[in-house]
């Protein structure tokens, strides 16, 4: 991939996960999120990994992200909870944060990496299939137990099951509320 | 290399203008075709200062669509509800809009053309990935009727909203297995090649096109595309007798027209796809790249530039006829309910898919390879 | 071409904006889309490096890592709708009841 793509997906991977953590209302910072994984899609494509770049738009975009816009309906979340004066956390996290980005760059500085030559096939759905059925085949088919596994788990958290503490709770998924 | 950016160029700007044009004339067919289905007259005031009405020509509505449509929904007040969100407001109809354009990129409209030294390949983004990235590109058109409904600040719009998601998502699931035992018999995801294995003829007359290989998926695309495009029946995001207009209620204008735009040209996509993985795309039967092979042994043989356009003839016949095939569910059935459209895809169609999908996988194994 | 340590860096800064959007954020949900942030750095990671190697575990292990995601995202927010049912809160700060 140039520079200069690199330069302006990264820029505005960067800008946008700013926004995910920003923003006031969560659909707009899940707006931006969405914004980001697409920028991020099209850097792994960049880096020749065509398959796993458009599975990730399959399905992080088409599929996890909408399912938090289910939730953010459902709980009706106009605005964020109240702050709270917290400052000290966020003093901590920035400057955790920023030890942590300088920590990785130093350490990524210092490493040099020589970028292997790949040939045509790399990244393919081809490549990548022979490699799940292959060496990975033992893991693939135990995703398959953790996918039931979760279904069977949020279905049972998430059900309403009928209790006489719920019966008289205002309904959930309402627009927004004409003040 | 400035000569393949001015081709790719005008291969895109050809084909997104085709789609635009033919989502316009579905427009007009279809208030002609469903005035005829119900025994009606349809759009027939707006003339030209009466130069037909004075020649005698029966009036076809085609200047109500072309032109008195276009006019009047433009010049319609931008409106904005109150307590909005503006800026997603804004967004969605081109959230809607653009995942549908973009996804006609990989699809094929005809074979290699030869203009002097240069092969163009008559698809727009010859991608080897080019299935995932149409399934990409619908997955991200879910965001466009779901965030427009919830930034419209209204109960029938969020309503719609929800709905559509629910139901993209249910039938993408459909969509998507359907898709891979067309894939898993073709053995590859770029279209083109698809296309090309789509060739030649059983027993010397049967074109060897996929609906031979996939009959029950080419039928669970097509009750799935339908879905996805949210028409009836499965029209339940803008059910009128519900939902006022479902998710885009509150649009007007332009913004309006782009959200009809884009279910027309998803109307455009289904047809395109079924057309490509189903009925050999743009291949004419007993067609070859030199000419028509008649059953029999007659050669007629033709140049490269008669039989690119022959292919792309042949293609936009097809999609045409799917396009009109929907046109015709869409005035014939009555709407589902809710539960029965999710009835129908979660507990119908998706076991339907499944069992195709291993039935397919394993006649795949005993003939021993893909084809 | 971009060499491989610059897509390493924006893995490592996306990273650190999402752990920060943990730290910060108390809207549940918020936290978690800020963990989704930090797999996608990770996974992004994991592309570079395989890149750089030129194997493609990297992309399987991604592969992988995309249906955990799904997977947690999934449980996680039935849990978030479970504690809203409760609570009517998704505040992080209101669920106190095993704090010491």
């Amino acid at each position: 991939m140039p520079l200069g793509i690199f330069a302006f997906f990264a820029t505005l991977a960067v800008i946008s996960a700013l926004g995910v953590i920003l923003q006031r209302s969560p659909v707009h910072s899940l707006l931006a999120l969405i914004v980001t994984l697409l920028c991020v899609a099209a850097l792994m494509i960049g880096l020749d990994a065509l398959a796993v770049g458009l599975l990730q738009a399959i399905v992080y975009v088409g599929a996890i992200v909408v399912l938090f816009l289910f939730v953010i309906w459902l709980l009706n979340l106009e605005r964020d909870p109240e702050e709270s004066g917290r400052l000290g956390i966020k003093l901590l996290a920035a400057v955790g944060a920023a030890a942590l980005v300088g920590e990785l760059t130093a350490f990524l500085t210092r490493t040099h990496m020589s970028q292997q030559t790949v040939n045509s096939d790399y990244g393919s759905m081809a490549q990548l299939a022979g490699l799940i059925f292959g060496n990975y085949l033992i893991a693939f088919e135990v995703t398959s137990l953790l996918l039931l596994v979760a279904v069977v788990g949020v279905v049972a958290v998430a059900r309403r099951w009928p209790s006489p503490r719920l019966a008289n709770r205002p309904p959930t998924l309402s627009a927004k509320p004409q003040t | 290399m400035l000569i393949d950016l001015i081709i790719s160029a005008i291969k895109a700007i050809f084909v997104v203008l085709l789609v635009l044009n033919l989502s316009a004339v579905l427009l007009w067919f279809e208030r002609k075709g469903s005035a005829l289905i119900q025994d009606r007259i349809g759009a027939n005031r707006a003339g030209l200062f009466g130069i037909g009405r004075r020649l005698g020509l029966p009036n076809l509505g085609i200047i109500n669509t072309f032109i008195a449509d276009p006019l009047k929904i433009f010049t319609k007040e931008d409106f904005v509800p109150d307590r909005a969100d503006k800026f997603l407001y804004t967004l969605a109809p081109f959230l809607a809009l653009f995942p549908v354009l973009i996804s006609f990129a990989p699809i094929p409209f005809g074979d290699r053309l030869i203009v002097g030294s240069h092969q163009i390949e008559l698809v727009v983004c010859p991608l080897t990935a080019g299935i995932l990235y149409i399934l990409a590109a619908l997955g991200l058109g879910v965001y466009g009727a779901a965030l427009g409904g919830w930034a419209s600040n209204n109960r029938w719009a969020l309503l719609g909203s929800v709905r559509a998601s629910a139901q993209l998502i249910s039938y993408e699931l459909t969509m998507g297995l359907s898709i891979i035992a067309v894939v898993m018999v073709y053995g590859t995801l770029d279209l083109q090649e698809i296309c090309r294995a789509q060739s030649g003829t059983w027993f010397g007359w049967l074109p060897k096109w996929g609906i031979v290989y996939q009959p029950l998926g080419f039928l669970l695309l097509l009750v799935a595309g339908i879905a996805e495009s949210r028409r009836i029946p499965f029209d339940l995001p803008e059910g009128e007798s519900e939902l006022v207009a479902g998710y885009f209620t509150e649009y007007s204008g332009g913004k309006q027209a782009a959200f009809m735009l884009a279910d027309f040209a998803e109307i455009v996509l289904v047809s395109a796809l079924i057309s490509t993985l189903f009925f050999g795309g743009w291949q004419v039967p007993y067609l070859q790249s030199d000419g028509f092979h008649l059953p029999g042994g007659t050669w007629l043989p033709l140049s490269n530039p008669v039989v690119a356009l022959l292919g792309f003839v042949a293609f936009g016949i097809k999609v045409v006829f799917f396009c009109w095939l929907q046109i015709l569910i869409r005035w014939t059935l009555p709407r589902f309910r809710y539960d029965q459209l999710m009835t129908l895809g979660w507990k119908g169609l998706l076991p339907l898919g499944l069992v195709n999908l291993m039935v397919t996988a394993v006649a795949i194994v005993a003939v021993g390879g893909s084809v | 071409m971009t060499p491989i340590n610059y897509y390493l860096g924006l893995g490592a800064l996306l990273f650190a904006i999402g752990t920060v959007g943990v730290l910060i954020r108390r809207n549940l949900i918020v936290v978690f889309m800020s963990i989704e942030l930090m797999l996608n750095a990770v996974n992004l990671t994991f592309i570079a490096l395989g890149r750089a190697m030129g194997s493609a575990d990297g992309q399987v292990i991604v592969f992988f890592v995309m249906i955990v995601a799904g997977v947690e995202a999934a449980v996680g927010l039935g849990i978030i709708l479970a504690a809203f049912r409760n609570r009517l809160t998704v505040n992080a700060d209101e669920f106190n009841l095993l704090r010491w």
